[in-house]
């Protein structure tokens, strides 16, 4: 029962890929500002670049809910090696830079939709970024965001359908479209 | 005062060494368990086993400052934010690695029989003859028939789930009603006996409780409840380990004494008797040295430390390690490929799901070199197999990316995905060994073990037939996006080591006879992987508990005969 799990934690953890630790090789130093990136500004900040990549419904909640900033927090301090948290931490300037250029504002001060049709261009500006040795750093606040959510006590019970103990296994039920799946 | 002499003594208490204190306490012999590590208690010991997905900080990723300094542990399928506490740490338990080996090891009570992968299939005539058939390996001294009514005795005992396939490599055993295949995983089962009628994909078979029977009720063990959370320890019982079954069943009979913290520093040999007289170990935390006496003696420290021990154990009748006359103990180890896997997207069954966690994979049996030798390499391979569909990952390229609609389509089932992985035969060979290092030691001054194993060109060839063949019957099963890939891995990621001390018809070429014990000290048997003639192509765990059933019963008909 080697490669189920795997699979299974791959894609539902992960989304398919894995950004941490074994992943890229360490090494390179990033010069980090003397500032905390993870001050509780930025928390709120990472909280709404979740948020508008999954956001609350009428189905289930957003991100925010979860508590995504203090996620990636985690995830990017504890296992991301220098060179990713580094990139990482550079796109939360990168980001109000691109707001401000945009709608005269850093991220925090712009309407909902203008988060979105930002975040929307540096999604595609990622999805199409090909170089092999430098992951985008809205890649990793994307997976993450889906990770953390999906993983979160509301995004696994609310977004997903949570059975701890399933009591026992069917192997071929019947599967409408719109029932969520199974967290 | 503490007592420190026994009928028998079993050093290890992982899924052999469960075995061989459940036999011989159940025979009316004192015993006594030495274990290295720590002791675990069923349940009690589990701290992770009813967490939820959001109570582990990261998630289940291990930090980076534990992957840079496991990185042998860190390689391991199985090591996470819910399961570490039951892996040995780099740091704590170094050895030599002569050529890459990823020794991947569990000291506690229980040993890795806790974190084991659980497949249980029986080997067939197939298996324990084709390497003297087929010139690569020795006679193994016993044969099917000799083990059949052990595998039985253990399957019973264990509780193992299976369906009865009738299939010649690989045999049927004392099965419980199997886990259904998934829609994807039936369709599998048909288009490949229908493409490849030699080719055999069935239920594999598993140590869990499908259906509880009275023996596993008086384990106080009951059935699978379908979480697939069982490496973090099983506060159900629902699948075997030692701790949650042979142990404790052991403890009930009154003769049973766990030593944890317990490290063995060799096996005493008294040249008068010709027979071994007790076991000398180093208590972990005191560093004190204590001898426990018994008449006999059985080694279940796992494959390879069971070889450090003997190895270890010199005298001036043995100077090169207990029992090795003939300058064979610690070599023809070998192990099982692990390295080779396939699989690919299949659509069609969007309308079809799962209901609860299904914890096996379905299985090929072998179907090379069965029956006679047909192919570019020797020994056979088994292949793991199974569909999963997990949530959406992701969503196509016209559709946002971003916003509620994104997150209720990610909220759904995704692709149906089939994945295949080998296991396959290795040839023992002499230059695959593991030996003490010179000056070296760890901290209890035991030397330090060397691996010295590697790959051959007959386990690149298997590997390239492996892949050619899945990648063609994935084509056939209907995949799109198939994906193969060799990942060269070090042998040992297969946690499947064996051999170093093996059985055989003569000791002038094996190290142990037909009912385990040494060929030349009678009364210490080896019943782990150290005892391996040869691989095989299925899961070994089974084996290794039939074989020490089979061997403790034998040692306590001769105790009682007083021929030993």
């Amino acid at each position: 029962m080697k490669r189920r799990q795997a699979l299974e934690l791959t894609a539902t953890m992960f989304g398919g890929v894995i950004i941490g630790a074994e992943t890229f090789i360490s090494g390179c130093s990033t010069k980090v500002k003397d500032v905390d990136p993870f001050s509780d500004e930025n928390i709120i900040f990472l909280d709404e670049v979740g948020e508008t990549i999954l956001p609350t419904s009428e189905r289930s909640p957003g991100a925010k809910e979860t508590k995504i900033g203090e996620f990636m927090k985690s995830i990017v301090l504890d296992c991301y090696h220098e060179k990713e948290s580094g990139i990482f931490i550079s796109g939360i300037d990168k980001i109000n830079e691109l707001s401000k250029a945009q709608f005269n504002k850093p991220f925090l001060e712009i309407l909902p939709e203008q988060r979105l049709t930002l975040l929307s261009e540096i999604d595609a500006e990622a999805r199409t970024n090909k170089s092999n040795d430098e992951i985008h750093f809205f890649t990793m606040m994307k997976q993450l965001t889906i990770w953390g959510y999906f993983t979160s006590e509301p995004g696994a019970t609310k977004a997903l359908r949570y059975n701890p103990i399933p009591m026992s296994y069917k192997g071929c039920i019947d599967y409408k479209v719109g029932d969520k799946a199974w967290s | 005062m503490e007592k420190t002499t026994f009928d028998a003594i079993v050093i290890g208490s992982g899924i052999s060494g469960g075995w061989a204190a459940k036999e011989l306490c159940e025979k009316g012999l004192k015993t006594l368990v030495l274990e290295r590590g720590r002791p675990i208690t069923h349940i009690k010991d589990y701290p992770t086993a009813m967490m939820n997905p959001w109570d582990f900080k990261h998630r289940g990723m291990m930090p980076k400052n534990f992957s840079d300094t496991n990185p042998i542990l860190s390689r391991c399928y199985g090591t996470a934010e819910d399961t570490e506490h039951f892996f040995v740490k780099d740091n704590d338990h170094p050895y030599v690695q002569e050529k890459p080996f990823d020794w991947i090891r569990g000291y506690q009570v229980g040993g890795k029989s806790i974190t084991w992968g659980r497949a249980c299939q029986r080997w067939s005539e197939y298996d324990f003859t084709s390497p003297a058939k087929n010139g690569y390996g020795i006679e193994w001294p016993i044969g099917y028939e000799d083990i059949a009514p052990w595998y039985s005795h253990v399957e019973k005992f264990v509780g193992v789930c299976g369906n009865k396939d009738g299939l010649e490599a690989m045999p049927d055993g004392e099965f419980l009603p199997p886990f259904e295949m998934n829609c994807v995983e039936s369709h599998m089962k048909e288009t490949i006996s229908k493409h490849f009628p030699d080719r055999h994909f069935v239920h594999a078979r598993w140590a869990h409780i499908t259906e509880q029977k009275e023996i596993h009720r008086q384990q106080g063990r009951g059935p699978c409840l379908n979480r697939n959370l069982c490496m973090r320890g099983c506060p159900y019982g629902g699948y075997f380990s030692s701790v949650a079954s042979t142990l404790p069943w052991a403890d009930k009979t009154g003769y049973l004494t766990i030593r944890p913290f317990s490290v063995v520093h060799s096996i005493l040999y008294d040249e008068k008797t010709g027979k071994a007289t007790g076991v000398k170990i180093i208590d972990a935390n005191t560093k004190e040295e204590l001898i426990y006496n018994a008449r006999i003696i059985f080694v279940n420290a796992s494959a390879l430390n069971t070889n450090l021990i003997l190895l270890n154990s010199k005298s001036n009748r043995f100077p090169n390690g207990l029992g090795n006359d003939n300058g064979l103990l610690g070599k023809y180890i070998c192990f099982h490929i692990y390295r080779a896997h396939a699989g690919g997207n299949i659509d069609g069954f969007e309308d079809k799901y799962i209901y609860g966690k299904n914890p096996t994979d379905c299985i090929m049996a072998n179907f090379r070199n069965l029956h006679q030798q047909e192919m570019d390499f020797v020994g056979g391979y088994t292949v793991f197999a199974g569909a999963i569909r997990a949530r959406t990952e992701s969503v196509p390229e016209n559709e946002a990316q971003l916003g509620a609609d994104f997150k209720h389509k990610l909220s759904e089932p995704g692709l149906w995905r089939i994945y295949m992985y080998i296991q396959g035969e290795t040839i023992p060979k002499i230059t695959n060994q593991v030996y003490l290092s010179n000056d070296k030691k760890d901290e209890w001054g035991i030397p330090l073990l060397v691996t010295d194993i590697g790959y051959d060109e007959n386990d690149d060839k298997m590997v390239a037939d492996f892949l050619e063949q899945s990648r063609l019957m994935l084509e056939k099963i209907g995949c799109r996006d198939i994906y193969s890939g060799d990942n060269h891995q070090a042998p040992g990621l297969d946690i499947h080591e064996m051999g170093g001390v093996r059985m055989g018809k003569d000791p002038k070429d094996s190290l142990l006879n037909g009912h385990n014990q040494l060929h030349a000290c009678k009364n210490v048997f080896v019943t782990d992987g150290a005892c391996m003639t040869s691989t095989g192509n299925q899961s070994p765990s089974i084996l290794y508990m039939a074989l020490t059933a089979r061997a403790a019963n034998f040692a306590v008909e001769q105790v009682k005969n007083g021929k030993l």
